[in-house]
């Protein structure tokens, strides 16, 4: 979401890229030979892991977006609930907060199962470069796509490397 | 002998969802499922950590509606310490919700929604979206980016930050408005009232070119619940709840929020990491209830602000008792846009805004507490328990998109009957269905507490379980 908070840079930038795969765009299937993408997100289940490979064989530069892909953040907050901690952060939603039909969600194929621990992105693929923020601010991002826009090695320095 | 069709991931909606659609031996729908595929457990791994914390942690769950968790959060902390916070930290709560709804509405109006029906259902899937937007209209898309950036600038004006504002804390906020803050927003008024016209224009040549669309986009009898002030004017962020049913009477009204248990209930969906919340005295299914624009312009009497109100009016004469197609939720959300300009404007004149007794101290008081609000979507409910050190022992968070989940559920059913014939899915009919879930405006990283990111998935599967045929668009 704080990637549209660049706001009219988007339109800029509509000019110099094409976006071919994102949640705003209606594309189903991750397209071959991609240039550049932003994974935002840590790696909680089974879908996560597929499409992360699925990314990391199809894109040339990956850069892991905001502290959840960059350390796990909050969503890795369950790994401190020790070797249970998916069955336990389950048990609490579905059984002991429901009135009607407790049951812990299973359907093979729909409903993908949890892993066992929550991942940061590069822990599970390799990334080219890191971009940190809880979120990213939208000048930071905008730093890094300017920087890559005009053939210079991504860098981030001083604050634009702050967490949180 | 039926088989089933599953869109994968549904896109242009916040969070990670499948649809299924199960046709059968004659090739007509029989039925559709809503699936949500998130999941991350914040109300387990919460316990044990101090209060105080959670409207910072609670916020991470959303990037569209931070706001909205850390508001209600932060009044789950004051029914702790059982305080009543200084009213100049009310009212700048109010203001930074109010910016809240603009941003998030208008995100979902313009980046989200407004390709399907300004672009037309059949254009191609990759220029589908704001992006083709700009392309096409680069004055009304900016217009559209500006309108949500105007909500994002209140919210950073107030908190030093658009996302995730370290700035509300039980017991009050942190800082007042600023004389520079204040004059800033002022100035963008009048764009954003411009900006609220042109979408109006839209919506009305929306509505004539898509009676289709609001005869059979989620459609159907339902109760509405949402807050409201005690003469029945639209709150935002205090009041009481109300239910109403389809016919538009009030079946229970200045229900206490604290004692939400005593009336919402909540069902498990196996496939889906989305509960389905339901209104106790009817049960389950027959509970089912809409939140959200729709639902609270349904339940409440006046907007409160002048402008708005002559919308309502509008809105209201569309129908007999309550307005029941989900199709219309766009057209709530323009009302909602235009009556929070109209509050924020109202602020600007109110000097109370630069006060700096702004919080409210107190141990605890209260084992337990609960916190209201409405975020865009819909009532949100945080529930804490706590010791008597303020640790969490229990949390439990209702939040606005599940309350929809039965009513999306009808919803893709709906139009999957209406469009569907066969085997053979047309890409631009697979996108009607998924639009019935954007009507909702479904915010899936809060409704499961997952992580978010927007991808829907058309699967055909046997009686037997197998996979027949999957269309995965691109």
């Amino acid at each position: 979401m704080s990637f549209l908070d660049l706001d009219e840079f988007l339109i800029e930038l509509a000019g110099a890229v094409d976006l071919v795969y994102s949640p705003v765009v209606d594309v189903k299937e991750y397209p071959e030979n991609v240039d550049v993408c932003l994974i935002e997100g840590a790696v909680c289940n089974e879908d996560n892991l597929a499409i992360l490979h699925k990314i990391r064989a199809r894109t040339k530069v990956l850069i892991s977006f905001g502290d959840c892909a960059v350390t796990g953040n909050v969503p890795a907050m369950r790994n401190q609930l020790g070797l249970d901690n998916a069955e336990n952060v389950l048990q609490c939603a579905y059984i002991e907060n429901a009135q009607n039909n407790p049951n812990v969600p299973k359907a093979d194929g729909i409903v993908p199962q949890l892993l066992e621990w929550v991942l940061p992105v590069h822990e599970v693929v390799h990334v080219e470069y890191y971009l940190p923020g809880c979120p990213p601010p939208a000048d930071r991002i905008k730093a890094v796509l300017g920087q890559m826009l005009s053939g210079v090695e991504p860098k981030l320095e001083g604050a634009n490397l702050k967490f949180g | 002998m039926s088989k089933r069709i599953v869109i994968d991931p549904v896109t242009r909606i916040e969070g990670h969802a499948k649809i299924s659609i199960f046709v059968d031996d004659e090739g007509n729908v029989s039925d559709a499922e809503f699936h949500v595929v998130e999941f991350r457990g914040f109300e387990k791994f919460c316990e044990g950590r101090p209060y105080s914390e959670m409207p910072g942690i609670t916020q991470r769950i959303c990037g569209i509606c931070p706001v909205s968790h850390t508001l209600a959060s932060a009044k789950a902390g004051d029914a702790l310490m059982a305080v009543s916070i200084p009213p100049a930290a009310d009212k700048l709560r109010r203001l930074m919700n109010l910016g809240q709804i603009i941003q998030s509405h208008a995100l979902s109006f313009f980046h989200l929604s407004a390709p399907d029906f300004l672009l037309g259902w059949d254009t191609p899937p990759p220029q589908r979206n704001v992006f083709g937007l700009i392309a096409s209209n680069k004055d009304l898309a900016r217009a559209g980016i500006r309108l949500r950036q105007f909500g994002q600038e209140i919210i950073e004006i107030l908190g030093g930050k658009k996302i995730h504002p370290a700035w509300a804390v039980p017991g009050g906020v942190r800082s007042p408005l600023t004389e520079e803050g204040r004059a800033k927003i002022r100035a963008w008024l009048p764009e954003a009232y411009a900006t609220t016209k042109i979408a109006f224009d839209l919506w009305q040549k929306t509505m004539e070119t898509h009676q289709r669309e609001i005869q059979i986009f989620g459609n159907f009898p339902s109760l509405f619940m949402g807050l409201v002030e005690p003469d029945g004017t639209w709150e935002h962020h205090g009041g009481k709840l109300r239910f109403t049913d389809s016919s538009g009477s009030i079946i229970a009204d200045q229900l206490d929020p604290q004692k939400y248990y005593e009336f919402i209930g909540e069902s498990v969906q196996t496939n889906s990491y989305l509960k389905s919340p339901y209104y106790l005295p009817l049960g389950f299914p027959d509970g089912i209830y809409r939140v959200g624009p729709l639902a609270r312009l349904n339940v409440c009497e006046q907007m409160g602000v002048p402008k708005a109100d002559a919308e309502l009016k509008k809105f209201k004469s569309l129908g007999h008792g309550a307005i029941t197609s989900s199709f219309l939720y766009h057209y709530a959300r323009l009302i909602e846009i235009l009556a929070s300009i109209e509050l924020v404007e109202r602020y600007m004149d109110d000097p109370e805004l630069l006060s700096d007794y702004l919080r409210a101290d107190a141990g605890i008081n209260s084992l337990r507490g609960v916190g209201v609000s409405e975020a865009p979507r819909g009532t949100l409910f945080h529930d804490y328990t706590v010791d008597r050190n303020g640790l969490l022992q229990k949390v439990n968070l209702i939040v606005a998109t599940g309350q929809n989940n039965l009513a999306m559920n009808q919803t893709v059913a709906q139009i999957a009957r209406h469009y569907v014939r066969g085997n053979n899915i047309p890409e631009p009919m697979l996108n009607r269905i998924e639009h019935g879930i954007r009507c909702y405006d479904p915010c899936l990283s809060c409704s499961t507490h997952a992580v978010g990111q927007m991808p829907l998935h058309v699967r055909l599967i046997a009686p037997n379980g197998k996979v027949l045929s999957e269309i995965a668009r691109g």
